[in-house]
């Protein structure tokens, strides 16, 4: 059924040839992942200057990842990363801290 | 009714030059064309206008329908009624979304959805034509829940407090008057509610603000569930805090209210205060309960969690606190705005021709303050699990502060303004 309900929509726009599979991969998946942690890092990990939340854009994605881990595994302290970053696997953690690196 | 050419001379005329920020980045999403409407400018509406014309480097049209001239934000008015902050510290303006981001803002309410013609009729008489049309109306109050708050005038003396705006600074103008020794009675309804940890932030800063300035009073809580519903432990430690001022009752439902004496009927008992105010029972916004959407309990809306399409209604979206939420999802401001990141994603998808990605993730933060400087958090993630065709908490993810601490609550300001720049500038 929910097939049938995808195939009308994208039949309704009449671009029925670009339909993706179900369950294809997501090509945004690393730009989805980031910006649920916009809420308190800033869009695109640019945080509001002076805010006290930090900014993640830019920053380089080896320390990023590892941070990220080191939240997950509980070697790094936190008051709330550490629950966090256990929401996402590893591969996801990856794609997210990818993507913030490549914000300039 | 706006075409694409109309809205883009319209957008370069009430802009002047519209900036085009995102153009350099890379082209996903890019291929999505057509005009989107959203309704309601709050955590949810706001970001998904913001997120569409990002992300589509500008190329979906997007008109915003919002009912007010400006935001207040519900997250930190707490802090306005506890006497911590002013209204000018919660209130943002929609320019940002006007000058950066090319979103039409218009002031005015639908009130009328024709999803068959795809068209919404504003109350000022005009109709827009939408490929997409996303409603975030956030929530009704079900006040034939709550005989003896019928009438304007009985509103206007027991308040709700619970949409931030005029209502705050009349909850905080009651507690200024109040005299010293006198009694605030707070009803929370049964869950689910907009944001469950609200009403126990609230108790906790009015009894704050009494305890310093009218040492004599008390706060009563009055909740119709038979425990606290968000961080029991937490608030529980912080209520004894403020032992000799705040009195927590559960399983204390409303059945009443007599306006007049300010007194709250329960079903052995009335409370007589001298600030009375109500958290009624909550549904879906009228344009998403009264549109002809599929509801849940008659109260919410039932969504498709990998668009957060209306199951019953094509090319309407509902976000925010007007959808049953998914196992264990809080009604957030947070949650709105990770729900409308998803739903912007899907919408541009579905406008090229392609389906939703078939993995969202949300994930919430909610903060609350226990005083003045001193915060606690809750936290969970949500995966979407194709089984259930829903989204499911993360177990051994997310979880609450290990006590109440000044780190975070200077990390719950920086979220406040995190957040209201993610949705708004």
């Amino acid at each position: 059924m929910k097939l049938f309900r995808w195939m009308l929509a994208v039949g309704l726009l009449g671009a029925l040839g670009t339909a993706q599979a179900e369950g294809k991969p997501d090509p945004n998946l690393a730009r989805n992942l980031a910006a649920t942690c916009a809420n308190c890092h800033g869009t695109d990990g640019k945080a509001v200057a002076g805010s006290g939340a930090e900014a993640l854009a830019g920053t380089d994605k080896a320390k990023l990842l590892q941070k990220l881990m080191d939240f997950r595994s509980g070697a790094k302290p936190a008051t709330i990363m550490h629950q966090i970053s256990k929401g996402y696997t590893e591969a996801q953690l990856e794609l997210v801290a990818e993507y913030f690196a490549a914000r300039k | 009714m706006w075409n694409r050419r109309e809205f883009l001379k319209g957008a370069a005329l009430a802009g002047g030059a519209v900036a085009l920020p995102g153009l350099s980045g890379c082209a996903m999403g890019a291929k999505a064309r057509g005009h989107v409407v959203v309704v309601g400018g709050g955590f949810g509406g706001a970001t998904v206008a913001k997120y569409l014309r990002m992300w589509s480097q500008q190329g979906v049209d997007v008109t915003l329908v919002e009912r007010n001239p400006q935001f207040i934000s519900c997250p930190i008015s707490n802090l306005v009624i506890g006497g911590d902050k002013q209204m000018s510290d919660i209130t943002l303006s929609y320019d940002g979304l006007r000058s950066t981001w090319g979103v039409k803002v218009l002031q005015d309410t639908v009130t009328a959805v024709d999803a068959a013609a795809r068209k919404v009729t504003l109350a000022s008489g005009g109709v827009l034509s939408y490929d997409r049309l996303v409603l975030s109306p956030g929530i009704e109050f079900m006040y034939d829940q709550v005989p003896g708050l019928e009438s304007e005038a009985a509103r206007e003396a027991v308040l709700h407090a619970w949409k931030a705006g005029p209502q705050t600074v009349a909850l905080r103008k009651q507690l200024e008057d109040m005299k010293d020794g006198g009694v605030y009675a707070l009803t929370i309804p049964k869950a689910p509610y907009r944001c469950p940890p609200g009403p126990y932030e609230r108790a906790c800063l009015v009894a704050n603000y009494l305890q310093q300035a009218k040492p004599k009073s008390k706060v009563l809580v009055l909740d119709a569930n038979e425990e606290i519903t968000s961080k029991k432990g937490l608030f529980t430690k912080a209520f004894e805090k403020y032992k000799g001022i705040l009195e927590y009752r559960p399983n204390s439902e409303l059945r009443e209210v007599d306006a007049a004496s300010r007194t709250a009927v329960l079903e052995f008992d009335k409370v007589k205060a001298d600030v009375l105010n109500v958290v009624p029972p909550q549904r879906a916004g009228d344009v998403a309960a009264k549109s002809g959407l599929k509801l849940i309990n008659n109260r919410w809306v039932d969504i498709d969690w990998l668009s957060f399409e209306s199951v019953s209604t094509p090319g309407v979206h509902v976000i925010g606190d007007a959808i049953f939420p998914a196992p264990t999802m809080p009604k957030s401001g947070h949650m709105a705005n990770q729900h409308a990141k998803v739903t912007a994603a899907a919408i541009l998808n579905l406008l090229a021709g392609e389906a939703p990605s078939p993995t969202p993730l949300v994930m919430n933060t909610c903060y609350s303050f226990v005083d003045s400087k001193n915060v606690i958090h809750v936290a969970s993630v949500h995966q979407y699990d194709a089984a259930k065709k829903t989204v499911m908490p993360v177990q051994g993810a997310g979880g609450v502060s290990a006590a109440a601490n000044e780190l975070e609550g200077k990390y719950a300001l920086a979220w406040a303004r995190n957040i209201w720049a993610d949705m708004l500038v």
